[in-house]
């Protein structure tokens, strides 16, 4: 079995120039008072950007398959713990729920507050 | 060296990646959940607290971008670097590993100019929400980038005198994770105001 992961070095200034017009474009956009352009320029270019530095930095489309997989699996990790916090902190209610404030939950901490 | 007295880390590789590349890409994971975790608590919090908006406008957008593009540059370096140790030019890819950490020197000393008058103007991490989360984001990855530069440096010793060479590549694909991660801190913490 090789162990060695054929890599096909391009032209990586190219690559590096790419990335910094990426970079003024979300520093640009970033000066918009339009909210969407503010995000897109913000978050889609940073998208594109590790998009470009995992493909052609990292060599990732190259690695053995399940090295992508790997990372994709983290990131899920990543996403269930969002939806699963992300109630929580947005949302005051839900269907069988409530948000109460700590000094009411805790009447007695909400005392001592009081008394510092 | 014959292929029986390298390093079990060069020779072996069970999975079909030398084992020196595949727990690189094992502490990237790991470094996934770590990171991703922290920005996952950092964006519910922010979309919860639209006042953050305000602490968010005192971060200063050009070192943010001028950090970016120091970062973007270094991991330029570090992907050269690896191009020459394929080429088995050691001396070259130590030059450029070391360029990489200046590279990352930079990016600490900008880092540390930045926090310095966030500081005087009070603004510390015990001065609200959006202030925790920028002093932790940024410092872990400031530690992050430290780490690297030092493995770096002791990398390109090596590569100097064409040694383990394979651990070019290594370090290198850990540099340009850490690029990544800044990548979406920069827009989170600078741009998003």
């Amino acid at each position: 079995m090789t162990t060695e992961t054929h890599v096909d070095h391009t032209n990586y200034v190219k690559i590096w120039a790419i990335l910094v017009a990426l970079l003024i474009v979300s520093v640009l956009g970033s000066m918009s008072h339009v909210r969407e352009i503010v995000l897109i320029a913000a978050f889609g270019v940073a998208l594109v950007k590790a998009y470009l530095v995992a493909k052609n930095f990292m060599h990732i489309n190259v690695e053995k398959r399940w090295v992508p997989y790997l990372l994709i699996v983290c990131l899920l990790f990543i996403a269930i713990l969002f939806a699963g916090v992300a109630p929580d902190v947005l949302k005051h209610n839900g269907l069988h729920w409530s948000k109460n404030p700590a000094d009411v939950l805790v009447p007695s901490a909400a005392g001592a507050t009081k008394n510092e | 060296m014959s292929a029986s007295a390298k390093p079990i880390a060069n020779a072996r590789s069970g999975t079909g990646i030398p084992s020196a590349r595949l727990i690189t890409w094992w502490v990237i994971a790991s470094e996934i959940v770590i990171f991703g975790g922290l920005l996952a608590s950092y964006i519910m919090h922010r979309v919860a607290h639209p006042e953050w908006a305000e602490s968010a406008s005192h971060t200063l957008t050009w070192a943010g971008a001028l950090n970016t593009f120091i970062l973007l540059t270094s991991s330029l370096c570090a992907v050269l670097a690896h191009q020459a140790a394929d080429s088995h030019d050691g001396p070259k890819a130590a030059k450029l590993l070391r360029l990489t950490a200046l590279g990352g020197l930079i990016f600490l000393c900008v880092k540390g100019y930045e926090w310095t008058l966030d500081i005087r103007e009070g603004f510390v991490l015990s001065s609200g929400g959006f202030w925790s989360f920028y002093y932790t984001l940024a410092g872990l990855h400031g530690l992050h980038v430290l780490a690297g530069m030092i493995i770096m440096l002791i990398v390109a010793a090596d590569a100097a005198k064409n040694e383990e060479l394979q651990r070019v590549e290594c370090i290198g694909l850990y540099w340009h994770f850490v690029d990544i991660v800044w990548i979406f801190l920069f827009p989170l913490l600078y741009i998003a105001k």
